[in-house]
């Protein structure tokens, strides 16, 4: 855990949009080991993971939800022959935390083969999590052969088209959606028009104070165009968000945390509790990056999301399996 | 024999031995230009080859070397494979010419063609 003081209060506003470019930066590099960055209305206040302060506003929190993602069960090659295993301490992981988690997000990649036998794996595993209550988005391993069907069947109660949807928790508006389907050839993630069509709709009638959760599982934001790590369409959705004070985008599929906020939007990826992926450039392509075997748990990981109502804040808390 | 029919004869057999070298020569060479299989490696997220010509009916065939799942799919959807994984194989013959854009769709930004002549 590196060195820093507690309460590093952002104080240098110099683009004039409430966030500290410098401390921004602080708080991404220390997202993967653990810390606690608060967003206010745009201020980033960071706090040390085991600085009591941090958890004590985790504690207060009207609303405590966590995301995993890309657990891609069935997957056993060599950079990790067992998926079973890191699920499993992902899922410790979370009946440890201090404050239960009210439901969990999955952002996808859920199975590695769209395999019955494996969605069956995911389901019993996540049966010993402190919440029954799972909300899914798939990913593009959720969904071969069969345009989804099977992932709709077992997940796509009460969602639309693809399987998107919208729920509310709390006073936070949460919505989920599909950016896997209909790829072409040399594109990235897409959303298609039905579904930006029903997302303009979800979200006209809400207040611009209303805090919003997307969750999906391509990332919304072009982080590497090159291996795929963008949505073609994505623009679009992001014009209906813009008027709202507080949105916060959930992503899966690049398997390691990164984090940008782009005026009253923080985008988050988490990593896989499966396998690491390289960054961006760093190897020849986006696959499964082997590390030595006692390495692997500090690349993988859940992510801890507290929300305080009184401050409009969703704190976004990643940790590692070790 | 008589001789007239005996010249006659020779001069086909003689036509027949110079022509049958030249078949072969020319069969020869056409089986040297166009191999009936050619192979795509998958790796890497990438088709190696990235682009083939080949001759209409031969075998194409795509072998995933990669630790992800792949597949092969036509943007005119004249062919498309099941998802390979590791080691798993993918074979079409190209029977009608043209140029065929591919790609996989599980992962779209992995390209490749096939032109046919």
């Amino acid at each position: 855990m590196p060195q820093h003081n507690s309460n590093d209060v952002i104080l240098h506003d110099h683009n004039r949009d409430g966030v500290d470019r410098r401390g921004f930066l602080k708080c991404m590099a220390w997202a993967g080991t653990g810390a606690l960055c608060v967003l206010q209305g745009g201020v980033l206040k960071s706090y040390a993971f085991d600085d009591a302060s941090g958890m004590h506003k985790a504690a207060k929190a009207d609303l405590s939800f966590v995301q995993i993602s890309d657990s891609h069960m069935g997957f056993n090659k060599a950079a990790n022959p067992d998926v079973v295993a890191t699920m499993k301490v992902a899922i410790d992981k979370i009946r440890a935390l201090p404050v239960a988690p009210e439901f969990i997000l999955h952002t996808g990649d859920i199975t590695h083969l769209s395999k019955p036998s494996e969605f069956d794996t995911v389901d019993q595993l996540l049966k010993s999590a402190p919440t029954r209550d799972v909300f899914f988005v798939p990913g593009e391993h959720d969904v071969l052969e069969d345009n989804g069907q099977q992932y709709r069947e077992r997940y796509g109660k009460n969602t639309k088209g693809d399987g998107w949807y919208s729920f509310d928790k709390k006073g936070v508006h949460f919505v989920g959606l599909v950016n896997v389907m209909n790829l072409k050839a040399g594109g990235m993630g897409s959303l298609g028009n039905a579904q930006l069509e029903w997302l303009e709709d979800d979200l006209r009638h809400l207040s611009k104070s209303t805090p919003v959760v997307v969750f999906a599982h391509v990332p919304l934001w072009t982080i590497y165009p090159e291996w795929g790590w963008g949505t073609d369409d994505s623009a679009q959705a992001l014009s209906y968000l813009k008027r709202f004070g507080s949105v916060t985008v959930l992503n899966g599929h690049i398997h390691q945390t990164m984090q940008k906020v782009e005026g009253n939007i923080t985008f988050h990826t988490a990593t896989s509790t499966a396998f690491p992926q390289p960054h961006p450039g760093e190897a020849p392509s986006p696959g499964p990056m082997k590390v030595p075997a006692e390495k692997l748990r500090s690349l993988l990981g859940v992510t801890d999301v507290n929300y305080m109502r009184k401050r409009h804040a969703l704190a976004v808390i990643d940790s590692t399996l070790e | 024999m008589k001789k007239r029919n005996w010249v006659l004869f020779m001069a086909a057999a003689a036509a027949v031995v110079l022509v049958l070298p030249a078949l072969c020569v020319v069969e020869q060479s056409v089986a040297a230009a166009s191999p009936a299989v050619v192979d795509v490696k998958i790796d890497n997220f990438s088709f190696s080859p990235p682009t083939i010509t080949v001759k209409a009916g031969t075998q194409i065939t795509w072998t995933n070397a990669d630790d992800i799942p792949h597949n092969v799919v036509s943007t005119d959807q004249s062919f498309k494979s099941k998802v390979l994984d590791t080691d798993e194989k993918f074979t079409y013959t190209a029977s009608k010419p043209g140029t065929y854009t591919y790609y996989c769709s599980i992962h779209p930004k992995m390209t490749g063609k096939v032109v046919v002549q």
